[in-house]
């Protein structure tokens, strides 16, 4: 299990101002799966993320990806690694159109229309929109827009936070179909879901985090099984997600 | 652009209500005054709402390039008279060209070595912006007047930009025309690099949402550099036109134009090129126009105008979204 791993985080502690938010987590994503990381609000799930992107520095502890040490490099120099990250809040750009947003997104050598059309197989109501203002989109397209950002270049590692979060069930479905499709090209994802239904559908591992610490690693098959361990971890049973 | 359309409008809207206060050739006249004011304030406003934009930087000391700019004017004028007085337009253009080029290297120039020593100390602190940039300004104006001294200096229009033409059976001077041209051509330079370039793909995404474009991998930090460079080297530009339309310069040239240059970004709404486009005009036409029309209102028109746009749009004509 050691050999594929992708990203380690070993005993990084984060604080934000006087606040000590982060207290030595210890996570390892594996590579070509999807790991969920859940947990209850304000269990330190976005900010593990934003550390690991360099948006937050992290005050102790190490990260390193594909073996290499990254806890001390800039956000721009780790998302330079092959690293995406979709933020809580999609981060778009809602001045500029679908396809700057995305032009941003890709290499020096702009939008290849090959990957492009894949996007556009992914969610094709992009392809009508395309020269709209991002701003203008309702909110779940606003996240395609997020999650076509981070996969119209290819990635070692893609981040998200909360891709769900305010979504109608529909929308819902429609991201669980986006992640399916990435998840048969082998890409390494860590995902960060409050929605079990989503997590459960597509977690192939899972880290569940508490007061700031991973304090439950194994497979999403295992967790989604286990209602006491539900309870116990997250405070809910997996009937009332669904 | 729907939302869009009643600020732009209003420019035009302003002009054509003064039309029957006044006689076709005063319009005329008046409104060409009001158009060269208007693009050498956008011409020195353009760059300190970009800079905030990107930045977040409350830059009080802009004003010290202006006046770096309008001093650089009077020495290069000055080089250059044989140029500047022959009796050749292309000379004289020539002339003015090379001053303004000169003006916004000098200025830029300044501008690096301002943001290393002082801006990026002060990224993100407004209140210790505006302390420091306030501070800066009162010592470049000393090191201003201890390289060109205390005395006002003069400065000539080239000469064949001296005078006017008749239009309409209006007097236009020849040098409001220049500056009309000059701010034009910089508003639709920069409007082609923000809109057809990846680096101002990168300035209006990074004016949105800073940490999402280094989160995509750009070093947004040289592009802060870059802007404010850019920024300080148009505020010179602006210094050449205002000190050589006003043919004489003080120490003082920039700190007298800092507040009308903070009315014109307040007005277009912090941060927009475009709207900072449109509330130049606007402050440049209605300060002709009250002062013609009611001169004792003239000192406060520029003040009133704002406060009468911030109750129509509170964040200016033309706001920014920020992420």
């Amino acid at each position: 299990m050691a050999d594929d791993v992708l990203l380690r985080l070993s005993g990084v502690h984060t604080h934000i101002g006087r606040y000590h938010i982060l207290h030595g987590v210890d996570l390892a994503v594996r590579a070509g799966r999807l790991t969920m990381l859940l947990g209850r609000n304000g269990a330190g799930k976005t900010t593990t993320l934003r550390t690991i992107m360099g948006l937050w520095r992290a005050s102790a502890g190490t990260i390193a990806f594909a073996g290499q040490p990254i806890t001390a490099r800039a956000t721009p120099g780790i998302a330079r690694l092959g690293i995406a990250y979709v933020p809580e809040t999609m981060g778009i750009f809602g001045q500029l159109t679908v396809r700057e947003n995305l032009l941003l997104a890709s290499g020096p050598a702009g939008l290849d229309p090959a990957r492009l059309a894949r996007v556009f197989a992914v969610f094709p109501v992009l392809k009508q929109k395309f020269q709209q203002a991002a701003g203008t989109l309702s909110g779940g397209q606003k996240q395609m827009v997020a999650i076509a950002r981070a996969i119209i270049e290819d990635r070692r590692l893609i981040i998200v936070d909360e891709p769900t979060k305010g979504l109608a069930p529909a929308v819902i479905g429609q991201l669980i179909e986006a992640f399916q499709a990435l998840k048969h090209t082998s890409t390494t994802i860590l995902m960060v879901e409050q929605n079990f239904h989503m997590a459960s559908a597509l977690g192939d591992d899972v880290a569940v985090m508490d007061d700031g610490r991973v304090v439950h690693t194994g497979t999403m098959r295992d967790l989604a099984a286990d209602e006491a361990l539900q309870a116990r971890l997250l405070g809910l049973s997996l009937a009332s997600h669904q | 652009m729907s939302r869009d359309w009643p600020a732009l409008a209003i420019v035009p809207a302003i002009a054509l209500l003064a039309l029957p206060l006044m006689p076709f050739p005063t319009w005329v006249a008046l409104t060409a005054a009001g158009a060269a004011m208007g693009m050498m304030l956008f011409l020195m406003a353009s760059g300190l709402t970009l800079i905030f934009g990107l930045m977040d930087v409350l830059n009080f000391a802009h004003g010290a390039f202006i006046t770096l700019g309008a001093y650089v004017a009077v020495s290069v004028l000055g080089w250059l008279a044989g140029w500047a007085g022959a009796d050749s337009l292309a000379l004289n253009l020539a002339a003015l060209a090379v001053a303004v080029a000169a003006a916004a290297l000098a200025s830029g120039a300044a501008g690096v070595v301002f943001e290393r020593a002082i801006i990026r100390r002060v990224h993100g602190k407004h209140l210790q912006q505006i302390l420091i940039t306030v501070g800066g300004m009162i010592v470049a104006e000393q090191l201003i007047l201890a390289a060109w001294g205390a005395q006002p200096l003069q400065v000539a229009k080239p000469a064949l930009l001296r005078g006017s033409l008749i239009l309409a059976g209006a007097a236009v001077e020849k040098f409001r025309l220049v500056a009309v041209a000059l701010g034009l051509l910089v508003f639709a330079a920069m409007h082609l690099v923000l809109n057809r370039t990846r680096i101002g793909l990168l300035v209006r995404a990074g004016v949105e949402n800073r940490e999402m474009v280094e989160a995509l991998g750009y070093r947004i930090r040289r592009l802060f550099v870059g802007v404010f460079v850019a920024g300080t080297a148009l505020a010179g530009i602006g210094g050449v036109m205002w000190a050589v339309y006003q043919e004489t310069v003080t120490a003082a040239i920039g700190a007298d134009m800092t507040i009308l240059v903070f009315i014109v970004v307040i007005i277009g709404g912090l941060g927009s090129v475009g709207g900072c486009f449109a509330g130049a005009a606007l402050v440049g036409l209605t300060a002709n126009y009250v002062g013609f029309l009611e001169p004792r209102l003239a000192l406060g028109s520029n003040i009133a105008l704002m406060v009468l746009v911030l109750l129509w749009r509170p964040r200016g004509l033309l706001p920014l979204v920020r992420s």
